[in-house]
């Protein structure tokens, strides 16, 4: 190479795997040109807890559906719920009617959490902690209700094979009430905030672009594969539990904007929005909860009898915050453990489509480009620059890569 | 537990070693307006070596195992660890596992444990508490 002359060479970085808050370890290869990612490799499977494997080898399938509570602390009813829903098809158990719309309640309460926590993950990753302190306050309404009726704020353990373990009585309605009054009188103030300031839409319009064709292409599923115009929810295609009485309509941003630009504003358009639906959901399962059992077979040694002897498969498929979660089962008669068991989480799926989203993207856009698509297990601690052309290499932390989110926000700004 | 002023602001790295976010995202609440530790100066960093406190999550993963030992070392001393949640104290409901090398005790010394599964966010404050009394007697120790 003559003197003066430079060579123009890609950068790999890789990002992780340990985040300081919130989400598991994962890591991101990006590989770069100046400030541009050029494309992005995803490496999962640093946490993996051998879950399926305990429900197969150790657990009794009662043990397991609270083991399923822990595969995400955030989706703690859906992975259940999804379990209960393929063990009872492969075990011919019904669960009574009001134990449907309780599981429902629950789902939806979770799903309000979920989004509440994500709208302000997502401000904090554009460095807008107002807004990230603020969505947490209103979060926590949810989080005591959640108590209030289930017992604990997190984990809540409410199923149970064959229906569910709490009942919501008549003393409790005033209550759920008040919460979902609240979340009512609230919104407009959190979409004039999301949807109507300046940073934010500077931050997320036109930024992490997924187009329907490549939704469709990639299989996104939940809030991702809908905001870029993909009307698919579980809860309309193919309604389960106390869903097929209720009408549930998947919600796409155009209901906002009148156009589909699959950006990361628009993913918050969805989110939003379903907060809102979520609520309304859980108001019309309230006034149309059947009275009656919550239990087909209260006794738990019955219960497990009961799965022992039974032999089939199931599938479970169940709207969770983030898309749609699949569980498989098969059980075997004469084994106490089920005799197999995969889980499909939406995660897995959404994670095809980080490479499209980052493709373009300047290196300050990863945080919110990333976890706009809600990633159940996500890290940018620490990321290493190799430089091809050297093969020197530094190390540039997460709060390097934050730093340069909040200074592309502060520079728009001007 | 005589604590009347605290002579330093307490920050605290948290290492999820490959817990399911339960235990996380209390330790968020912990720092967000209903708690709000951050008033008494305790906020989370994005190093360990910035550190004081090691606040760990998750049963410690295999692949993480090298990380968690990393990250212990690169914490600056005087330094404590705090294991918040069940199953990075005992394994809890993934114990057995063949992909675990936990509790996090087999691979780094641990100071306090906060029992729970996850525990309420009250109970992590008191942990942190906890922490930060040690913390004030090592530091003297070293004055000594
Ligand atoms: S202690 Fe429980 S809630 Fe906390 S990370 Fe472990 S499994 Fe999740």
């Amino acid at each position: 190479m003559a003197v003066g002359e430079t060579k123009k060479a890609t950068y790999t970085i890789p990002i992780g795997p340990i985040h300081p808050a919130l989400k598991e370890p994962i890591q991101l290869m990006l590989e770069i040109e100046g400030e541009k990612v050029v494309n992005t490799d995803v490496l999962v499977g640093q946490v993996h807890r051998s879950i399926e494997w305990l429900g197969m080898n150790r657990n009794n399938p009662v043990q397991t559906l609270y083991l399923a509570e822990r595969i995400c602390g955030i989706c703690n009813i859906c992975h259940p719920f999804c379990l209960a829903m393929a063990v009872e098809q492969a075990a011919n158990l019904t669960p009574p009617d009001r134990a449907e719309y309780i599981r429902v309640i629950a789902a939806e309460m979770e799903r309000i959490h979920s989004h509440i926590l994500w709208a302000g993950v997502a401000a904090h990753e554009i460095g807008f902690d107002t807004v990230f302190y603020l969505t947490w306050r209103v979060r926590e309404e949810i989080m005591d209700l959640i108590e209030y009726i289930f017992g604990n704020r997190v984990t809540k353990a409410v199923l149970q094979f064959g229906g569910v373990r709490r009942d919501i009585t008549a003393e409790q309605l005033p209550r759920i009430r008040k919460s979902l009054d609240y979340y009512k009188s609230i919104f407009e103030h959190l979409r004039r905030i999301f949807l109507e300031d300046r940073t934010v839409r500077m931050r997320t319009r036109n930024v992490g672009i997924l187009s329907t064709e490549d939704a469709l292409k990639l299989l996104a599923v939940g809030p991702t594969g809908r905001a870029s115009g993909v009307p698919k929810d579980v809860r309309q295609d193919q309604p389960y539990s106390a869903y097929a009485d209720l009408n549930v309509k998947a919600i796409t941003p155009d209901i906002v904007t009148g156009t589909v630009v699959g950006d990361v504003y628009d993913r918050i358009i969805v989110r939003l929005l379903e907060v809102k639906q979520s609520v309304e959901i859980i108001e019309e399962c309230i006034a149309r909860m059947p009275e009656g059992p919550i239990m087909s077979e209260p006794k738990v040694p019955r219960l497990l009898h009961l799965l022992t002897d039974a032999a089939g498969e199931g599938v479970g498929r169940v709207e969770a915050p983030r898309g749609e979660d699949i569980h498989y089962v098969r059980l075997e008669a004469g084994q106490s453990t089920l005799a197999t068991w995969k889980v499909r989480a939406p995660t897995y799926v959404n994670l095809m489509a980080v490479p499209t989203i980052l493709k373009g993207m300047q290196i300050a856009d990863v945080p919110i480009v990333f976890a706009s698509i809600d990633p159940c297990q996500s890290c940018t601690n620490r990321i290493v620059v190799t430089d091809k052309a050297t093969g020197r290499k530094s190390v540039v932390g997460y709060e390097e890569l934050h730093r340069l989110s909040v200074e592309k926000t502060k520079e728009l700004q001007r | 537990m005589n604590l009347k002023a605290f002579n330093r602001a307490l920050w605290v790295y948290h290492l999820n070693t490959g817990s399911c976010n339960g235990c996380d995202i209390e330790i968020l609440a912990v720092l967000t307006p209903r708690y709000d530790v951050e008033r008494f100066g305790i906020r989370l960093v994005g190093s360990p070596r910035h550190a004081d406190v090691l606040l760990v999550t998750g049963p410690v993963a295999r692949s993480m195992e090298d990380s968690v030992r990393r990250i212990y070392a690169q914490t600056p001393d005087p330094k404590v660890v705090i294991v918040v949640g069940n199953c990075g104290a005992e394994g809890d409901v993934f114990h057995e596992a063949y992909s675990l090398v936990g509790p996090v005790d087999q691979i780094i010394p641990v100071d306090v444990y906060v029992p729970g599964c996850p525990p309420r966010p009250e109970a992590i404050i008191h942990g942190v508490v906890m922490a930060w009394a040690k913390l004030e007697k090592l530091a003297k120790q070293e004055v000594i």
